[in-house]
């Protein structure tokens, strides 16, 4: 059985690590996002360790007795994590090198779609629907006709396909 | 029935094909197709009636109880026979009837075959989660169906309207029947449930009940949901007939029919089909009398024919549901008849305003005919359908004492008298002579176009002279109802109540169609209750108002709000749990070995410089500060791999960093977040203490042994491996590590694909590619062309072959070389590459493994790489990393599968032990070769690294020009998110 008390000075670098990591993640650069990342990751990496017990000796058979060995199922999850850790730092790296090449710096920006529907919203505008307009069945009877005639009447009541198509574009402004 | 199923998909998808070949006599062909299924049904009726009707029942889904279950009983034949045949009728009617110019026939046509297959499966099948899916198959064609002309506003709300109506319905008759399948004693087989109804009375129950109800409410358009069928009228008239009389609106019908026989004694069922079938019989019928175009006069008309319908198949007793099934079948005769007929004065006058409209009876006398015999079996006169099933129900329910059979009768009374006067109504608005309204013009139409209605209208006439028939047929279904006398069939039923009752129908319906004008005037005036298409309306706009708002709120569109709100979540849901759940440290020590506690000190002070630092690559010295210091943390908690993994990591994280912050600029820019710094440090401290606070809790809150107790064993003896980490990396979590390399080649393909805008598939760069004329390697930031550079650029390439140290190392920039780097790189390179072979093959019984050795081959190509420029990077590993990682997720991926040929499990590991004589015995255990494919794609992952951000970004920098583009540090200069220029970035200037 694994010695499972705490042990303080892990726990303060895991603290350490994850907010200055946070403290960095809320930033918009994103090369300091991506330091914020590695600094979270390898305090969640040590927290790991903690959650495992005990430090002991390294798990390899034959080095010494099993209950001294430290728990190796965290850190085979450890293990895999640095490397992802790897793979996203540079995908997040290369994401920093095209926001620069593309628009001068590495940040990351606001969506402006995101905040237009937050201005709509302060107005009080919402998109007309289709429902709210040409409300009178009667109305809407009268003009629905199906394509019956061989030839479409100009001014009559042809089908007129495409006639009708202003609120489509009308509908965004 | 699969083949039947299967040849309406097929026709449905050769439609447009066909439609296109042939015109719109296509729709000839393709009528066969519905109408197959109605001589299917035909052919088997005698078995139907025995009640030996074929089934099926096909296996599909079973974890979900989902099988192909179908069977044609009396109720399904009925239906079939409908569906088909009327479907079979109206497409054969829109050969003549569409111009043979309109558009979009094809989809049309193939739409409304694909509706009917739809209807065709829903009426026959015996699975409710079936019945579902066709359920709300034919909403969606019944969709399109209402919004062929898409391009009129009329018809897009309509079509909208009717499918967040119906599917809103859908979606609480699939709730019904999940509670009715998975209640005790349910079942999700159609006839098993209605056999043993699961009334055990529970809420749940009865709340499964009232929900498949509200489906079948708002399908069939019943109050509430009855605004929906008149504005689908903006389809094609066809459509309308076929689905006002046989399809959509019918299987809400279909269903109550299906499920009264089990569940009509409940007494929520009993009122909700009382006070909706009600309300809408009368609704639907009193808003028909102000109506003047004909197709809105009958879609209300069906609005109020289904309440009647549902009314009657909905209760419990025998006699009421044969004259509801009779109805059934004479509603889909007469209904589909009028559309029909009202299409042919559409296309013949031009107009469908019954004030307009006057003297058709003479010009338009094929239409005249089926449009009168189809009224009179509407309103209910004999000797038609409509009449047998009205007087049957008339009869069924003057027989009975029961309070809510009477209110039942008064209001099948007050609604025949409202179908009397709108039926008579459309008889006059359609066919009369109007004073003051001159003879209105007709074209000529195809002797075709009259084929359909007179059909139908006739068929309504031979089945009311043939009552006992009616009987005989559907006498069988009707008997599965629970209580009372069996009913009958009849012409003349005697004098009594029924006939009485009939009188007084006729006569105030002829009362209030004498009053027409006075009705209408009232209409007019008087509004009855509140308007359900203003509160659908509404209710929708109320929903757009509110997504904004949600949106709004939620969706900031700022990446550091998002960050924070999680972690703040994070925070307050732990001290929540931690409050609630009393959590308490418990013993601390303060550390394994004192000499933790210096290292600790070097990472946080390390760590504390990294967040303040304003200089990037600052910033990145002090992380590998802070990585090394974890790696010391991991050797001394006892965990060499981690160390090993860790250390080999950092070092080349340092290197990545480093490839791309030289082209960035040395400083962070301004920040406009400068005003949030505070909270930003007050949430990073919350979030601190909080990871520290867990960090000491959860080793104690362990309430079971470590699984990892049984590691030791387990992975020696069915891992044959002593390096515990190791084998559960390649064997006993074989699956998280197939995972994991996964996003490894993800993240990979994902960086090339960022930093090269050219294929990068291509080929290698090797040095005989490079052209010395243009330019050498990293000749970009030269310190001045001194005399050194312009001497190294005189060397001749020949000359320099002997003492070359790395093959590549001509293609640098002079001032770029260093020879004591370049013998080191020469030296060590080999050497590393031999290392990580060995670390690969002795990972599995001591530190090593698959992950560092890829590591350490990576670094071994990243030194060639800083020592001899892109192209030595070329020679160094001649192949492009897509193919590294593709073989070897690939040789993972069928390690693991190899062990099924053999009979084992995936991922098993498997022991070789190869003899070699005198060398000694190979002792090889399969997971090798998942260890390897573990290395390729580790290399494959460091080798794309190297060619996008090293090799590829060189290549840029150099073809972009020398110098690094000005993006000053501390630039005054605002940028795009700076919240204020919103406005500019919207309207394209402003912003940098």
């Amino acid at each position: 059985m694994i010695d499972m008390t705490p042990n303080v000075t892990l726990a303060i670098v895991v603290g350490v690590l994850v907010g200055t990591g946070v403290y960095l993640l809320l930033e918009r650069s994103l090369s300091r996002v991506i330091i914020g990342v590695t600094l979270i990751s390898n305090g969640v990496n040590v927290l790991m360790l903690i959650a495992g017990g005990a430090a002991g000796g390294p798990p390899l058979i034959g080095s010494g007795p099993p209950e001294d060995m430290a728990d190796p199922l965290p850190q085979a999850m450890v293990l895999t994590a640095i490397v992802i850790n790897l793979g996203l730092t540079s995908f997040v790296l290369a994401m920093a090198y095209r926001s620069w090449q593309l628009h001068g710096h590495d940040e990351v920006q606001d969506d402006l779609e995101d905040r237009r529907i937050a201005r709509r919203a302060e107005r009080g505008a919402v998109d007309k629907r289709d429902d709210d307009v040409g409300t009178n069945l009667a109305i809407e009877a009268a003009e629905a006709r199906d394509e019956t005639e061989e030839v479409p009447l100009v001014t009559g009541h042809g089908p007129q396909l495409g006639a009708e198509d202003d609120d489509v574009t009308g509908r965004r402004s | 029935m699969l083949q039947l199923l299967a040849l309406h998909l097929l026709a449905a998808v050769a439609a447009p094909a066909i439609m296109r070949r042939f015109g719109r006599k296509g729709f000839l062909p393709l009528a066969l197709v519905p109408g197959s299924a109605a001589v299917w049904a035909v052919a088997n009726t005698g078995a139907v009636l025995d009640g030996r009707g074929p089934t099926l029942d096909v296996s599909w889904i079973p974890a979900l109880d989902m099988s192909l279950a179908f069977r044609l009983d009396v109720l399904s034949w009925l239906m079939v026979i409908l569906v088909g045949g009327v479907g079979a009728i109206v497409l054969g009617y829109c050969a003549w009837y569409f111009a043979s110019g309109a558009k979009f026939l094809g989809r049309f046509a193939g739409v409304f075959v694909a509706f009917a297959g739809a209807m065709l499966g829903l009426v026959t099948t015996d699975n409710t989660l079936v019945l579902y899916v066709f359920w709300e198959l034919t909403t969606v064609f019944s969709y399109l169906l209402i919004g062929h002309y898409f391009d009129r506003k009329g018809a897009r709300r309509a079509a909208m309207q009717a499918i967040i109506v119906t599917t809103l319905g859908g979606l609480a008759m699939l709730f019904g029947f999940l509670i009715l399948g998975a209640a005790e004693g349910g079942s999700y087989v159609i006839s098993e449930l209605i056999a043993n109804p699961p009334l055990d009375g529970s809420a749940l129950v009865t709340a499964g009940i009232v929900m498949v109800l509200v489906g079948a409410i708002s399908k069939s358009a019943l109050v509430p949901f009855h605004f929906w069928l008149p504005g689908a009228m903006a389809a094609p008239t066809p459509v309308s007939a076929y689905l006002h009389a046989a399809a959509m609106v019918k299987a809400g019908v279909y269903l109550v029919a299906r499920f009264a026989p089990g569940f009509a004694e409940v007494g929520l069922w009993q009122w909700m089909i009382l006070l909706t079938g009600g309300a809408t019989m009368i609704l639907g019928g009193y808003r028909a009398l102000r109506q003047h175009d004909l197709k809105l006069l009958l879609a209300f008309g069906t609005v109020s024919q289904l309440g009647f319908l549902i009314l009657l198949v909905g209760q419990a007793d025998r006699a009421i549901a044969l004259a509801g099934l009779a109805l059934i079948g004479a509603h889909a005769m007469f209904k589909a008849t009028l559309f029909l007929t009202v299409g042919v004065i559409d296309a013949a006058a031009g107009t469908r305003d019954l004030r307009q409209l006057s003297g058709l009876a003479k010009h338009l006398p094929w239409a005249t005919v089926p449009g009168v015999l189809a009224t009179f079996s509407m309103v209910g006169l004999p000797p038609f359908a409509g009449y047998v099933g009205k007087e049957a129900a008339l009869e069924a329910l003057v027989h009975s004492d029961d309070p809510m059979t009477f209110a039942l009768l008064v209001i099948v009374v007050i609604g025949s008298i409202l179908t009397f006067a709108y039926g008579m109504r459309f008889l006059w608005g359609a066919f009369a002579r109007k004073k003051g309204v001159e003879d209105t013009p007709v074209d000529k139409e195809a002797a075709g176009l009259y084929i359909a209605p007179n059909v139908l209208a006739f068929a309504g006439l031979v089945a009311g002279l043939f009552p006992v028939a009616g009987e005989t047929l559907l006498a069988p279904y009707a008997d599965t109802y629970p209580v009372g006398e069996p009913g009958h069939l009849t012409l003349w039923g005697g004098f009594g109540t029924p006939l009485l009752l009939t009188g007084v129908i006729i006569v105030g319906g002829v009362l209030l169609m004498l009053a027409r004008r006075g009705v209408e005037r009232v209409q007019e005036v008087v509004s009855v209750g509140p308007d359900a298409d203003r509160t659908y309306r509404g209710t929708m706009r109320r929903l757009d108002s509110v997504s904004v708002a949600v949106t709004s709120i939620t969706q900031r569109g700022s990446l550091p709000v998002y960050l924070a709100l999680i972690l703040l979540t994070t925070v307050v849901m732990i001290w929540t749990s931690v409050y609630a759940g009393g959590l308490r440290i418990g013993a601390v020590k303060p550390w394994d070995y004192p000499v933790q506690a210096g290292v600790a000190i070097v990472v946080a002070v390390a760590a504390f410089l990294t967040a303040r630092a304003r200089r990037r690559l600052k910033a990145v010295v002090l992380l590998g500060i802070t990585g090394y210091g974890v790696v010391l943390l991991f050797a001394l908690h006892g965990a060499p791999d981690l160390a090993l993994t860790q250390a080999l990591v950092e070092t080349i994280t340092l290197v990545v960093f480093i490839l791309v912050l030289r082209r960035l600029p040395a400083y962070y820019s301004n920040r406009p977040l400068k005003a949030s710094r505070w909270w930003r440090a007050i949430l990073a401290i919350a979030v601190g203490l909080t990871v520290t606070f867990v960090a000491l809790v959860i080793p104690n809150a362990r309430v079971t042994d470590s699984i990892a107790e049984l590691f030791p064993e387990e992975a020696y003896n069915y891992g044959y491996g002593r390096n515990i980490v190791n084998v559960t990396l390649v064997d006993i979590r074989a699956w998280d590590t197939m995972g994991e390399i996964s996003v490894l080649l993800v993240a990979a393909t994902g960086v090339a694909s960022l930093v090269f805008l050219r294929a990068r598939a291509g080929r290698v760069e090797r040095i005989r590619d490079h052209d010395m004329d243009r330019g050498s390697v990293w000749a970009s930031d030269a310190p001045g062309d001194d005399a050194l550079v312009r001497q190294g650029r005189t060397i001749p390439v020949r000359s320099t072959r002997n003492r070359r140290w790395i093959s590549a190392g001509v293609a640098l920039a002079p001032h770029r070389r260093s020879v004591i780097f370049e013998v080191a790189t020469r030296l060590i390179f080999h050497t590393m590459l031999v290392f990580a072979i060995y670390l690969l093959f002795a990972g599995h019984n001591s530190p090593g493994g698959g992950f560092v050795a890829g590591l350490v081959a990576g670094i071994a190509l990243t030194v060639r790489y800083l020592a001899g420029g892109r192209y030595e990077l070329g020679e160094a590993a001649p192949v492009l990393p897509g193919l590294l990682l593709g073989s070897g997720l690939f040789l993972s991926a069928g390690a693991g599968a190899v062990p099924l040929a053999f009979g084992g499990v995936v991922l098993q590991s498997v022991v070789i032990d190869i003899p070699l004589g005198y060398l000694g015995d190979v002792h090889l255990v399969t997971t090798l070769f998942f260890d390897i494919g573990v290395f390729l794609v580790v290399v494959g992952l460091m080798l794309d690294i190297l060619r996008s951000l090293g090799a590829e970004v060189d290549r840029q920098g150099e073809a972009e020009g020398r110098a690094v583009p000005d993006v000053a540090h501390d630039s005054p200069r605002s940028t795009a998110d700076d919240a204020q220029p919103l406005e500019d970035a919207l309207t394209g200037g402003g912003a940098p």
